[in-house]
């Protein structure tokens, strides 16, 4: 195809994403974000798909089976594990306003300068041959489309991916570098990434739907071709290494996907909402998923039709091309560019941040001409580093992938960069859990592994391409065999990167954690620990913390921050937080906490330790002894705590004295109850002692009174004994039942069959009086779930107070039973001479009888209604009195009845 | 009984309790004097007004009349107001005593009682 046809096409792709970009930047600004949602955040994570699994993975696959599978299950694996870990990092950097890898690893250990320049140096170096892998990805696919030759090194000025390269550097300086602060986020850069994640897997799927559908009939005769053809390498795992070479791939792919600068932008400082983390975890392992369906299939039927005239990695591209389909392969050629492009802007972001921040920032604070410039506009000499570290940047990656890249094997450049930047996957780890990891620890463990790194995978390399004797491989530097740079102390069982990652992690580790342990930490290592470990609970805390002691001018405060954020944003962000916390701005001198938040702000822009740095400038006083604050935030905040400890209790007590109140005043009441109802048992008592005590006095003191007059009084005395303790016993029930000691016995009971047990045991009573007892018994059961014992008692009380109160010779009873919608209705109905209607609810009264005795009193202790009310209640039943069609009076109470 | 002897006075029992009423008109009877029984207040305003007697023992918790305003009736009455009036009650509280006692009782015996010290205290007030 016609190169003018391609770079046409590439510049409208191009420009599509400016316009993508500058669109959501422009709905941001009128307050819509795009970006703030779950799938957006996820296909932005897919920036980890490059040029290099594009096309890389169809070339790898070619020659070495299933195995490039490995660099997707690491992540696949890692959403799994690491949801918590992560959560954690994006909290810590969201609080802390932390923008790359290297600033959380020097905030974390103390705020330290030369952390932050190891971490960046490491990430420099590791990362630019993997953008000039993408620029070499993107050269290359376009000479496959183009068919034309690679023009190589003979000037990159006429090398036509050199302008490719060009629009894109200019596109990450307008949409990576408009805002000076780093930690905001850059929504249009993003939605243009994430546009790129779906164009390139779109055109990788159709191009694999081509291959297994168009050109093959499906994957069963793709996969039949392949094993006619004997190429049983794609199905199985194989190799002198290849069980050590699968595992060291997925882990180090599993560190990957977080600490890759690139992954770190996206996942951390990109992301809008810790809650997308929840949905993109398991969005971006499908994604990677899908793109990796039709890799066999492509590298299969890639080897069948165009076998090893053409280069494995380029099959994507050259099968539609080899089928004349003009239009998929400008397509697939359109997934590669936006592959590799994404991951060039979102790579050099984050790197130019980090070199910007830490590389470059640091040094110029420390010269005394920046701090003397530094009051005028330093949001341009920022922002101008920073475009300067892009074009940096890419103008080092554009000269390895020129130069030098073409003396190294391409292939397993990723596999290298992932290598690297797993250096500091230890001290991440410890930053977020272990409290005594120290700073110097951190360094020493990512000096060593990041050395280890070097000298085992890309010494050898270097000595590949002849640069240096090939003796240092087989015989070791200066002869010393077990210095050997692929099989180091004589380790020769794993590949070479299982064998570099092996080495390099385990001196990394071992480094870091004894330094660690030996080292003693410092105070503002000690308190960003806690500031780190304990992000979930401290967050509110964070802004008390004051290191700093009140001795920076709020004047000087206001023209730092103006210098680096402008002068309506400073105003702006401190008026609110003055607001918000209540803060007065009258005093020269300012608040502790907005010294504190001043640093917080700056860090976002130009990394923590160089905001410190400049705040220490401002503070005009010397800083106070970190180790006396530290002890003091810390005394403070446990006598916060135990202040608000104490709110707390004083609230509960204040509560318990309400309710103690409350039922002081109900337990007098009741007291004043239970006094009045003592009062009335005692005189119910004495009436019958009385009698007992007059009737006995005479019967002794008058020994000569008449026979029967004697035996009468005995027998009185005797009666009046019984109606005594029926009394208490009574008294001892109700007391019983009303204090909720009585527990109810519930069983099944046939209540038909309770009523003629209590009418056989009562008809000797009504015998006497000469009375009838009817029941009709109904014809079914009735049976009901109650307290056989205490429902007896009831009915007994009922029918045996009818008999009392029944005229001699024609008294007549009569009970019955209804079952009516969930209850079941018993009355016990008399012909006495009743009851006044308007005393139908006095008589339930506790000793009404005793207070109100209109009502012959023959027996009883005036108890017996009260009693039975009480324990219809206890049963959810109602009992009442009512007059019947005829004289007498007719009790009625109900039980829950279940038909 | 000799009904017509000069020291002979005539004393009023009043009791809801059937028991008790037996028993204080066995002692009174036997003390000499002429006796009637009233089981309520109605009763007993009615024998007071037609039959004045000289003593009435009077329990206080009635259904009808309470024993207080039977006092009260009594020592309001200018016939009536020489009635030796006796409670006997269960109500021991001291506010229940005064209140007796202020009415113009001349004597308030608790329930259960000593029917000897009764006797004594009747025979005292009787002047017998």
């Amino acid at each position: 195809m016609g190169k003018l046809l391609i770079v046409g096409v590439s510049l409208i792709y191009l420009a599509l994403l400016f316009a993508i970009a500058y669109l959501v930047e422009r709905s941001r600004k009128k307050g819509k974000s795009i970006v703030n949602n779950a799938w957006v955040y996820a296909l932005s994570l897919a920036v980890y798909c490059t040029g290099w699994t594009y096309y890389g993975s169809v070339g790898r696959a070619s020659t070495h089976g299933a195995e490039f599978i490995t660099i997707y299950l690491g992540p696949t694996i890692a959403c799994a594990l690491f949801i918590p870990v992560l959560q954690k990092i994006i909290r810590i950097c969201k609080t802390q306003r932390i923008n790359s890898i290297a600033d959380f690893i020097s905030t974390r250990y103390g705020k330290n300068f030369s952390l932050g320049v190891i971490v960046t140096l490491c990430c420099v170096i590791g990362i630019i041959p993997y953008i000039a892998l993408q620029l070499k990805a993107i050269s290359n696919s376009f000479h496959v489309i183009t068919a034309s030759a690679d023009s190589g090194s003979i000037g990159f000025w006429r090398n036509d991916s050199f302008y490719i390269t060009l629009i894109i550097t200019a596109f990450i300086i307008f949409f990576g570098t408009r805002s000076v602060d780093a930690s905001e986020r850059h929504e249009g850069l993003v939605s243009a990434v994430a546009f790129e994640s779906i164009v390139k897997l779109l055109a990788f799927v159709l191009a694999g739907v081509f291959v297994t559908y168009g050109i093959f009939d499906g994957f069963g005769s793709l996969f039949d071709a392949a094993v006619k053809a004997d190429m049983k390498h794609f199905f199985t795992i194989e190799g002198e290494h290849s069980y050590s070479n699968w595992i060291s791939m997925i882990l180090v792919s599993m560190m990957a996907m977080i600490l890759l600068p690139r992954q770190f932008q996206v996942g951390v400082v990109e992301n809008t909402d810790e809650r997308h983390l929840k949905k993109a975890l398991w969005l971006f392992p499908l994604y990677l998923f899908i793109i990796n369906i039709f890799v066999i299939p492509i590298a299969i039927g890639g080897t069948l039709l165009l076998g090893n005239s053409t280069d494995a990695d380029t099959y994507v591209l050259s099968v539609p091309m080899h089928f004349n389909q003009s239009l998929l392969s400008v397509l697939v050629y359109i997934g590669g560019l936006s592959a590799a492009s994404s991951m060039i802007i979102v790579e050099t972001i984050a790197l130019s941040t980090m070199v910007s921040n830490h590389l470059v920032l640091p040094a110029m604070l420390s010269s005394s001409y920046f701090r003397a410039n530094s009051e005028r506009s330093a949001t341009r000499q920022i922002l101008l580093i920073r475009r300067a570290s892009i074009i940096v940047i890419l103008l080092l990656a554009y000269i390895y992938d020129t130069f030098i890249a073409s003396y190294f094997s391409l292939v397993s450049i990723g596999l290298v960069s992932m290598a690297a930047v797993a250096q500091f996957a230890p001290a991440i780890i410890g930053a977020l859990y272990w409290r005594k990891a120290s700073r110097k620890g951190a360094i020493t463990g990512i000096s060593v592994g990041f050395i280890i790194w070097g000298y085992t995978l890309i010494l050898p390399s270097v000595i590949n391409a002849g640069f240096l004797s090939p003796a240092i491989l087989t015989e070791g530097p200066l002869g010393i065999s077990w210095l050997k740079p692929q099989s180091l102390f004589g380790l020769q069982e794993f590949d070479t990167l299982a064998h570099a990652l092996f080495w390099s992690m385990l001196f990394n580790t071992a480094s870091y954690v004894v330094v660690s342990i030996y080292s003693k930490l410092n105070a503002q290592e000690i308190f960003q620990a806690d500031v780190f470990i304990d992000i979930f609970n401290a967050e509110t805390i964070a802004d008390r913390r004051s290191v700093w002691k009140g001795t920076a001018y709020y004047i000087d405060i206001n023209r730092l921050l103006s210098n680096f954020i402008g002068e309506e944003r400073a105003g702006k962000l401190l008026a609110s937080y003055v607001q918000r916390h209540k803060l007065s701005v009258d005093a020269k001198e300012a608040d502790p906490r907005i010294v504190t938040f001043a640093e917080r702000i700056l860090s976002g822009v130009i990394g923590s330790a160089s905001a410190r740095f400049m705040i220490s400038n401002i503070t005009k006083e010397e800083q106070i002894n970190m180790q006396e604050v530290l002890s003091i935030v810390r005394e403070s905040q446990q006598v916060l705590e135990l202040n608000k400890e104490l709110k707390k209790k004083s609230i509960e007590l204040q509560k318990a004295t309400d309710q103690l109140t409350t039922v002081n005043e109900q337990l007098k009441k009741m007291d004043s109850l239970k006094d009045e109802f003592l009062y009335t048992v005692t005189h119910e008592l004495r009436t019958p002692l009385t009698s007992i005590r007059a009737l006995s006095e005479i019967v002794y003191d008058n020994p000569d009174m008449e026979e029967e007059q004697r035996q009468f009084y005995i027998e009185s005395i005797t009666k009046e004994t019984e109606r005594l303790s029926h009394l208490i016993t009574q008294v001892l029930n109700l007391e019983r039942y009303e204090s909720g000691r009585q527990k109810l016995h519930l069983s099944s009971v046939d209540i038909n069959q309770l009523i003629k047990e209590v009418i056989v045991a009562l008809t000797p009573l009504a015998n006497e009086k000469r009375a009838v007892i009817d029941f009709h018994i109904p014809n079914s059961m009735h049976i009901v779930q109650c307290d056989r014992d205490l429902v007896r008692q009831v009915l007994y009380n009922l029918v045996s107070n009818a008999i009392k109160y029944i005229p001699h010779r024609d008294g007549k009873i009569s009970v019955a039973v209804f079952a009516e919608y969930e209850e079941l209705k018993i009355w016990v109905e008399d012909n006495g001479k009743g009851i006044p209607t308007k005393l139908h609810t006095l008589i339930f009264d506790k000793f009404f009888q005793a207070h109100n005795q209109t009502l012959q009193k023959p027996e009883g202790s005036g108890l017996g209604l009260a009693i039975c009310k009480r324990i219809v209640e206890m049963h959810n039943g109602r009992i009442w009195a009512e007059n019947p069609a005829t004289q007498g009076i007719r009790f009625v109470f109900t039980l829950p009845y279940n038909t | 009984m000799n009904a017509g002897s000069i020291n002979m006075k005539k004393i009023l029992v009043v009791d809801d309790d059937p028991y008790i009423l037996m028993s204080l008109e066995f002692l009174m009877k036997k003390s000499g004097n002429e006796v009637m029984i009233a089981r309520n207040g109605t009763e007993a305003l009615d024998i007071i007004a037609n039959n004045k007697p000289d003593l009435v023992l009077l329990d206080i918790m009635m259904p009808d009349v309470d024993g207080y305003s039977i006092c009260k009736h009594i020592k309001q009455t200018k016939e009536l107001k020489d009635i030796i009036v006796v409670f006997l009650s269960a109500k021991t509280h001291e506010a229940d005593i005064e209140k007796g006692y202020k009415l113009g009782a001349a004597k308030y015996i608790n329930k259960p009682f000593s029917t000897r010290e009764l006797m004594k205290d009747v025979k005292e007030l009787l002047g017998q």
